[in-house]
């Protein structure tokens, strides 16, 4: 299918929405009607048609927005783009990944075209023409991981293997659920979840771990993992967590509906070729409340979630404080019916709402 | 009483051990204030005839007791910021088997940590001791400002003027620990400062 980019911003006025078709390919993180921690790692090898699952890199109707979002945000912080010296040949790999990858997938959106090292880009909804010689910085207007980065949904991380550890030694971080790349880069997988709580000493990062240090190259992996965001601001940075931090109180029984987002994040893992970097792509997913109400499955399993969830979990992922407004929301769409097991929404087969 | 006993912390603080004379030929020992006391203790006349130490005094007294030790090259420095040179230049003439010796308050031993690392020591190879001050070194995480000597928690940022919070999340590269606002989603709603360990 031609997808059909919405104009909306992720600032200011807002005009963010999901189409029909954005709401039902959503990743809904929840497969059961609770939830804690877990690595929850599956291969990366495609998915059901039409999902968000079915591409190595989805693009999707919010692309060209927020790639224009990306921008705004590295013209006012260009920390959040950083790469230690030794991690331009990771850069390249990721260049060469994402652009092998994408032209593939959307053949009638991007075309890669090599003659050796002489490459041609072309990306149709940017508007984006580029010839350059892979492996020279100084054709590109940018360094290879920015410049490829500019133009893919989603943060990347590039981890530098070492030490049978993770290093966060590269990335460009514009869509966090507020963590700094600026204070992080070039910390180790423990140190860099260290905030984290709970986790640790469930032994989940020692088993994620061990896990990434074996990925192999064609062998990509993912995870889902969630927040919440008060408005679909993309941009969720500490670094001006003074500026946003204020919209999580402007949230009322009558607004809640439409500000309230569930954020869900796509997290990929993919092994480079020439560098050995890890390469951990995060891709943010927004939905507002009302959107996700109209699949009943969602509706009776997000409350029971957020009703259940401890509350180390609720204060860390920022939403304590409005849970109680949530409950009240969300208690309208839970009619106590039982939901089938997974993440989809089942549209067809679960009953409607019985209140 | 210069030591100090850390509660447990999350994995991204540092965690500071106690000093040990290892066998090397050449010794680098960076040090403020209290952190002199650690040198004293592990002193020996031959270590000291192989052994260069940078003492930031901090209007501590121990300036005579080192220099008493004999170390083969001393030198004083008013602060970390004038030494800094010195440390960069011993570091980029060091041979192979340099040993370094951090000691005093976290701030001199995380940026001189943070010189070590960048000269090609791994971090684990540097042996640190705190001895003195608890004062935090805080990078306000919005305005990406240091505050030096920082006490209490929440304190203000000494450049953009927000009320930050003391969080315990440390980057090596910056050596200093993350400062966040505390009042963002309530302004003027800030706790009475404390201690930090308090």
């Amino acid at each position: 299918m031609t997808i059909q980019f919405n104009d909306e911003t992720f600032r200011d006025d807002y005009s963010f929405h999901n189409s029909d078709w954005a709401i039902k390919r959503f990743p809904f993180p929840f497969h059961e009607d609770s939830y804690m921690y877990a690595v929850n790692m599956e291969q990366h090898r495609g998915g059901p048609e039409g999902s968000v699952y079915e591409k190595r890199f989805d693009v999707d109707e919010h692309y060209v927005a927020e790639m224009r979002d990306r921008a705004m945000v590295l013209a006012d912080d260009p920390l959040r783009c950083q790469s230690l010296p030794h991690m331009t040949l990771a850069g390249w790999d990721l260049l060469e990944l994402i652009m092998v990858s994408k032209s593939e997938d959307y053949p009638d959106l991007f075309e890669l075209h090599r003659d050796g090292d002489q490459w041609r880009w072309v990306n149709k909804p940017m508007g984006i023409d580029d010839s350059f010689t892979f492996m020279d910085e100084t054709t590109l207007p940018y360094g290879p991981m920015e410049y490829i980065t500019r133009q893919t949904q989603g943060d990347f991380c590039v981890l530098d293997q070492r030490e049978d550890n993770l290093w966060m030694d590269a990335g460009i971080v514009t869509t966090q659920a507020d963590w700094s790349l600026d204070f992080d880069i070039g910390m180790n997988f423990f140190e860099w979840h260290a905030p984290v709580p709970l986790a640790h000493e469930k032994g989940i990062f020692v088993r994620a771990l061990k896990f990434l240090l074996n990925i192999q190259q064609g062998a990509p992996a993912r995870r889902l993992n969630w927040t919440m965001t008060v408005n679909p601001l993309l941009d969720t940075s500490p670094e001006n967590y003074h500026k946003w931090g204020i919209q999580k109180t402007t949230l009322t029984p009558e607004n809640i509906g439409s500000k309230q987002h569930l954020r869900v994040e796509l997290q990929t893992f993919f092994r480079l070729p020439r560098s050995n970097a890890l390469v951990f792509p995060i891709r943010c997913y927004l939905c507002s409340f009302q959107d996700l109400m109209t699949m009943p499955k969602w509706g009776r399993r997000l409350h029971r979630v957020v009703r259940d969830l401890p509350v180390e979990l609720a204060t860390y992922k920022g939403f304590i404080d409005n849970r109680p407004m949530m409950l009240d929301y969300l208690s309208q769409f839970d009619d106590g019916l039982p939901t089938s097991p997974g993440v989809w929404p089942d549209f067809d087969t679960e009953p409607p709402l019985q209140k | 009483m210069s030591k100090f006993e850390f509660p447990p912390a999350i994995k991204s603080r540092p965690v500071y051990g106690t000093l040990e004379a290892r066998t090397g030929k050449h010794h680098l020992m960076i040090a403020d204030a209290e952190g002199a006391e650690a040198i004293l203790e592990i002193a020996t006349p031959e270590l000291m005839a192989k052994s260069h130490i940078i003492y930031i005094p901090k209007g501590a007294d121990y300036g005579d007791k080192l220099r008493a030790l004999q170390p083969a090259q001393y030198y004083e420095g008013p602060s970390y910021a004038a030494s800094v040179q010195r440390i960069r230049h011993v570091l980029a003439n060091a041979h192979m088997g340099l040993q370094i010796y951090l000691t005093g308050t976290e701030g001199l031993m995380g940026q001189a940590q943070n010189e070590a690392m960048q000269a090609g020591f791994p971090h684990t190879a540097i042996q640190t001791e705190h001895r003195g001050s608890v004062a935090r070194r805080m990078q306000c995480v919005h305005c990406k400002g240091i505050t030096e000597e920082v006490e209490t928690d929440p304190f203000v940022c000494s450049h953009c003027g927000l009320n930050l919070f003391v969080r315990d999340h440390y980057s090596r590269r910056l050596a200093a620990y993350q400062g966040v606002c505390i009042d963002a989603e309530d302004p003027g709603n800030v706790p009475e400062p404390k201690g930090i360990y308090e």
